[in-house]
């Protein structure tokens, strides 16, 4: 029996077609996947993202159990609000999840972290939290919407009271605050301005119904990868998994070697595999009539890759990929599309960032 | 529902034909097809003059989600094909019995259109699916 939002009649309200997303009925567009798209580049869109599971973090320690839990280090986030994106890995340097970090006070850090990872997650966190007597209490109470777009905040401001609005004004990205029954967080999965709104399940039909009428357009999870693909953000289970080490998934950015001293879960795996190097995640792009599809074969000179991710990107007009490949791929490669080998320019992954083409 | 016109014949492969009077029929997809392919990105279709056999892939409709072959239901010369699809191929999406037309064929043998599915054939088809 597949789960369902709180928000799953408004979908069907708007004419989605549901799919199942990991044990969730969700919609995939809610007629077309690429206006979906357009919408949120050039104005605003909303995604449900209360599938998503929000872990809060509590006690004395927390701070210090979270600087040996993730890759990144959240002696970072030192205003209240502040947040950032990290890796956690196992003890071989693999990723368990990728997921968002929360500084609220010095005894309570929230973490967002994906959906089809949930159990595993909760249990890796739970075992590792007991040595520093943090409590993990999952807030499953919560629905989530992403506004996303040039437009998002605007529209958004227009439903807030004059408090909440207060409480965003001048919000830097990676920012999270509560604002009455909300929490309102600059961050996002497009590459376009906008917020992540948590918002107590009871009051998320109302304010889904409130976007809708201040003009923000439904997306569903079909434009959600097309976004997120031009704006080089990782996909967890298809960019990197447990067996896939963050430097090999364009995730060495995300790890905090300095201090030296700051012992972390797969520190270091990660120290070998830096010094000996690891394959890299790339992007491709392909100018020519076909798209790029995950599982595809990468020809590079003296050896091969696979394509992680693919899909056409309705911004661009063309596909783009993102490839796991030697390190010492230069600029271009081929890709094996149903038998016929095809050129692709290599670039980093990230295509779209703010609306503008970066590629 | 899926809109299936009863003036049409079909394939089980999704194909829709329509005579166009003196051994001429126009191809595409039915509803049904572009509603499980979503958004159409490109249409590749086959090069006027081709000969093709019937069930023969002609041509490639290559949506967001998949790239899915077509079949000539059946034998015959390719005609003409939609260049419009070149520029707008959501046409597919939007209009597929009529702008999202994919290609004309003349039949080598009329008789092959009398062993494609009627509508009500190809609702059953879909519905066993």
């Amino acid at each position: 029996m597949a789960q369902q939002t709180v928000l799953y009649a408004k979908h069907l309200e708007a004419g989605a077609k549901v799919v199942d997303f990991h044990g969730w009925d969700m919609p995939l567009h809610y007629g077309s996947q690429i206006e979906e798209h357009h919408a949120v580049r050039q104005d605003a869109g909303m995604f449900d993202v209360s599938h998503m599971t929000i872990v809060d973090l509590k006690g004395a320690r927390t701070r210090e159990f979270l600087r040996f839990l993730l890759a990144n280090d959240v002696a970072k986030l030192t205003v209240p609000g502040k947040a950032l994106y990290s890796g956690m890995l196992n003890e071989a340097g693999g990723v368990i999840d990728d997921l968002i970090v929360y500084f609220l006070t010095e005894d309570f850090f929230r973490l967002v972290v994906n959906s089809a990872t949930r159990e595993k997650d909760l249990a890796w966190i739970n075992t590792q939290a007991k040595a520093f007597d943090v409590s993990v209490t999952e807030r499953p109470e919560f629905a989530m919407i992403a506004v996303q777009g040039p437009n998002a905040k605007a529209k958004v401001a227009t439903i807030l009271t004059a408090e909440q609005q207060a409480a965003v004004a001048g919000m830097k990205p990676f920012f999270g605050v509560q604002a009455g029954d909300l929490f309102i967080a600059t961050t996002g999965y497009t590459g376009e301005d906008g917020y992540e709104i948590s918002v107590p399940e009871a009051q998320a039909a109302e304010f889904w119904q409130q976007l809708l009428d201040a003009g923000v357009k439904p997306a569903g999870l079909g434009a959600r990868d097309t976004l997120r693909l031009e704006a080089g953000m990782n996909l967890y289970g298809q960019d990197m998994d447990e067996t896939v080490s963050p430097l090999a998934a364009n995730m060495g950015w995300t790890i905090a070697w300095e201090p030296s001293d700051r012992n972390f879960i797969g520190r270091a795996v990660l120290e070998q595999q830096k010094a000996t190097g690891t394959a890299k995640l790339v992007g491709l792009v392909m100018e020519q009539k076909g798209v790029l599809r995950h599982g595809q074969r990468v020809v590079v000179a003296g050896g091969e890759g696979e394509i992680t991710s693919g899909t056409f990107s309705p911004t661009l007009g063309y596909s783009i990929a993102m490839a796991r490949v030697p390190a010492s791929t230069g600029d271009s490669a081929e890709v094996d599309i149903r038998g016929k080998l095809v050129p692709v320019k290599v670039v980093k992954p990230s295509f779209v960032r703010m609306g503008k083409k970066v590629v | 529902m899926s809109n299936i016109p009863t003036e049409l014949k079909y394939a089980s492969s999704h194909e829709w034909l329509r005579s166009e009077g003196n051994g001429v029929y126009t191809v595409g997809i039915t509803e049904h097809a572009q509603d499980l392919l979503g958004d159409m990105v490109f249409v590749e279709l086959p090069e006027v003059g081709d000969s093709v056999a019937q069930g023969d892939d002609v041509a490639v409709a290559e949506s967001v989600k998949a790239a899915s072959d077509i079949y000539a239901p059946i034998a015959g010369e390719i005609l003409e094909v939609n260049e419009a699809l070149t520029d707008s191929p959501e046409l597919v999406n939007s209009a597929p019995y009529t702008d999202g037309w994919m290609f004309k064929i003349k039949a080598s043998d009329e008789a092959e259109v009398a062993g494609l599915l009627d509508a009500a054939g190809y609702k059953n088809a879909i519905d066993e699916e």
